[in-house]
């Protein structure tokens, strides 16, 4: 027994530190003096000044917020409605329909719903005239199309997994169906509905190769910044960026972690 | 009682109706057109095609199909040696990826309670910072005068740095990387689950430890492995950004070959026929997906 447990830690040390490396190596470039990687040549912040200083990227990021921003709220409601619908319904053709529907997404190489959503738009603008030009809100459509499967799956365990009782009764006292979901139903899956929120938040913010063809002239996002970037060199500014996105990300996670432990306890408390 | 029922059946197939428009129109619906466009012959236009269905003068419609896109990929091997090159980096991804994540995904799951959830955070948590920035900090870690190659010549184990990035190498360390919380996560989840009274049984009866684990705990968390593989192999056949910023010229990979057709030669009826054949190529393990992902997906 004792063995196993050695083996385990051994193993969970070489594959986190598998993992964490290019994180670590990142956060400490930052703040090393020198241009280059190879070197050590003390510490400084310079690339932090310099990277708010440069426009085109900051630009960009604002951009990618606000792309992320309004995909997050489109995924949320549309991946609970598939949810619902996936958990709660009966047997149907057209749910099965929508089952594969809301996987699919989730593996689909990048490229492939790229390059057919561009083509899409081309058409419908073909056709009607509208995406009059693509941008913001191709981007957007984009993301959204891709961001919601993953909320669904979310979402869909939350619904799964609850504790359906209190709609029950609220049912049984003659409450109509849409207030016990509005009053029982949401505040009970509010905890995936962020979950899923935030993780379509980010899956848009991160994303490339969709943006690239969906995205028009004048609309840069920042994963394209990054990319050309990276592609004429290594550039250290790109090393402070990783660093706030961690730095951020990091926070909301331990404020998050902390939040759940303190609800845990707090029902522990009410058990006794 | 009827009016109320009739009400209910209405509110669900609303509800059931919304995304499945969405996912019809902005999903199903966008790949008949990657396969219309790539029956069209390119032509130096805005969009750069020539429409199948023309009317040529005296208002006679004709229908062009073209097949030329597809003939072209069968004629120059660059293409199918894509193909190839796509299946056996998914492929040998996939092993990898089984090979680094079910120690990982075991030693979680047989870890103390307590432990588990957070070793699980610890696992998805590089996950939410940026994929890009995360393949790029691989580039410093491995060029010729990278993190590795500094360390190793500092110790004086080697005194030529080593050739790693620009190689397969480097883009099978990325791969996995970049895929193996994909992995992890549906294995974990059937892994946790795991009967433990059969292994206590097995235990009883004088079974060793590694007899244990070849003939219960590996069987039965099959499903977990193929449900995670799936995660990996289906989205790695049409990767792009890994194979473009750690691969050199002898990583042959469709996804690269169809985005320098599409960007660079803005060639887009041959980029639709190549994103025709990717499709064509991944039908099958989706497939095999679907039977697997209904019995873990749900777990999550």
């Amino acid at each position: 027994m004792k063995k196993t447990k050695l083996l385990s830690i051994i193993v969970l040390l070489i594959g986190f530190a598998f993992l964490y490396a290019p994180i670590f190596s990142l956060i400490i470039y930052s703040f090393n003096e020198s241009r280059l990687v190879t070197v050590w040549a003390g510490f400084s912040t310079k690339w932090y000044v310099e990277l708010l200083n440069n426009e085109p990227l900051l630009s960009a990021a604002w951009l990618s917020i606000k792309i992320a921003f309004f995909n997050a709220w489109l995924a949320v409601v549309l991946g609970t409605f598939a949810a619902i619908a996936l958990v709660r319904f009966p047997k149907s053709k057209r749910k099965q329909t929508l089952e594969v529907m809301t996987t699919a997404p989730l593996v689909m190489p990048e490229i492939i719903i790229g390059l057919s959503m561009l083509l899409l738009f081309v058409a419908l603008k073909d056709m009607f005239g509208w995406p009059e030009n693509r941008g913001m809100l191709t981007i957007v459509l984009a993301h959204s199309t891709f961001s919601m499967a993953y909320v669904t799956v979310i979402v869909r365990s939350r619904l799964k997994n609850m504790d359906r009782s209190f709609e029950e009764a609220a049912l049984d006292l003659g409450a109509k169906p849409l207030k016990v979901f509005f009053t029982i139903t949401l505040p009970l899956i509010a905890p995936a509905l962020a979950a899923g929120w935030l993780l379509a938040f980010t899956l848009s913010m991160d994303d490339l190769v969709v943006a690239n063809f969906v995205s028009g002239p004048g609309a840069t996002t920042l994963p394209m910044v990054v990319y050309s970037s990276v592609r004429l060199g290594v550039s250290p500014q790109i090393n402070a960026l990783a660093t706030i996105i961690i730095a951020v990300v990091s926070f909301a996670v331990l404020v998050s972690g902390i939040i759940m432990y303190k609800k845990e306890q707090a029902q522990l408390k009410r058990h006794i | 009682m009827m009016p109320q029922l009739r009400l209910k059946l209405r509110s669900q197939t609303i509800i059931t109706a919304i995304p499945t428009f969405w996912l019809t129109l902005f999903f199903v619906l966008p790949f008949l057109f990657v396969l219309k466009i790539s029956l069209s012959e390119a032509a130096l236009a805005q969009p750069p095609y020539l429409d199948l269905v023309r009317d040529v003068e005296d208002g006679l419609v004709t229908l062009k199909i073209n097949f030329a896109n597809y003939l072209l990929l069968l004629e120059d091997s660059l293409y199918f040696s894509a193909l190839l090159g796509s299946l056996k980096v998914a492929f040998i991804s996939t092993i990898l990826c089984i090979l680094v994540g079910f120690p990982m995904a075991y030693a979680i799951a047989t870890a103390d309670k307590k432990w588990r959830m957070p070793l699980m955070m610890l696992i998805i948590l590089p996950f939410w910072t940026s994929f890009l920035i995360r393949v790029y900090a691989w580039i410093g870690i491995l060029k010729s005068n990278g993190v590795i190659n500094n360390t190793l010549i500092s110790l004086g184990i080697i005194d030529q740095p080593l050739e790693i990035l620009h190689t397969p190498t480097a883009v099978y360390i990325g791969i996995v990387y970049s895929y193996l919380p994909f992995f992890i996560l549906p294995l974990y989840a059937t892994l946790v689950k795991l009967d433990r009274s059969l292994l206590e049984a097995a235990a009883d009866l004088g079974a060793k430890p590694i007899t244990q684990f070849f003939t219960i705990t590996l069987p039965q968390s099959v499903p977990g492995i193929l449900a995670g593989s799936m995660l990996v192999f289906i989205p790695v056949m049409g990767e792009f950004v890994i194979p473009d910023l750690l691969g050199g010229p002898d990583t042959l990979m469709l996804g690269k070959l169809m985005w320098i057709e599409f960007f660079n030669n803005k060639d887009w009826p041959v980029a639709s026929a190549l994103t025709t054949v990717l499709l064509i190529a991944l039908i099958i393990p989706f497939i095999f997906m679907q039977n697997y992902e209904r019995k873990v997906v749900d777990d999550i």
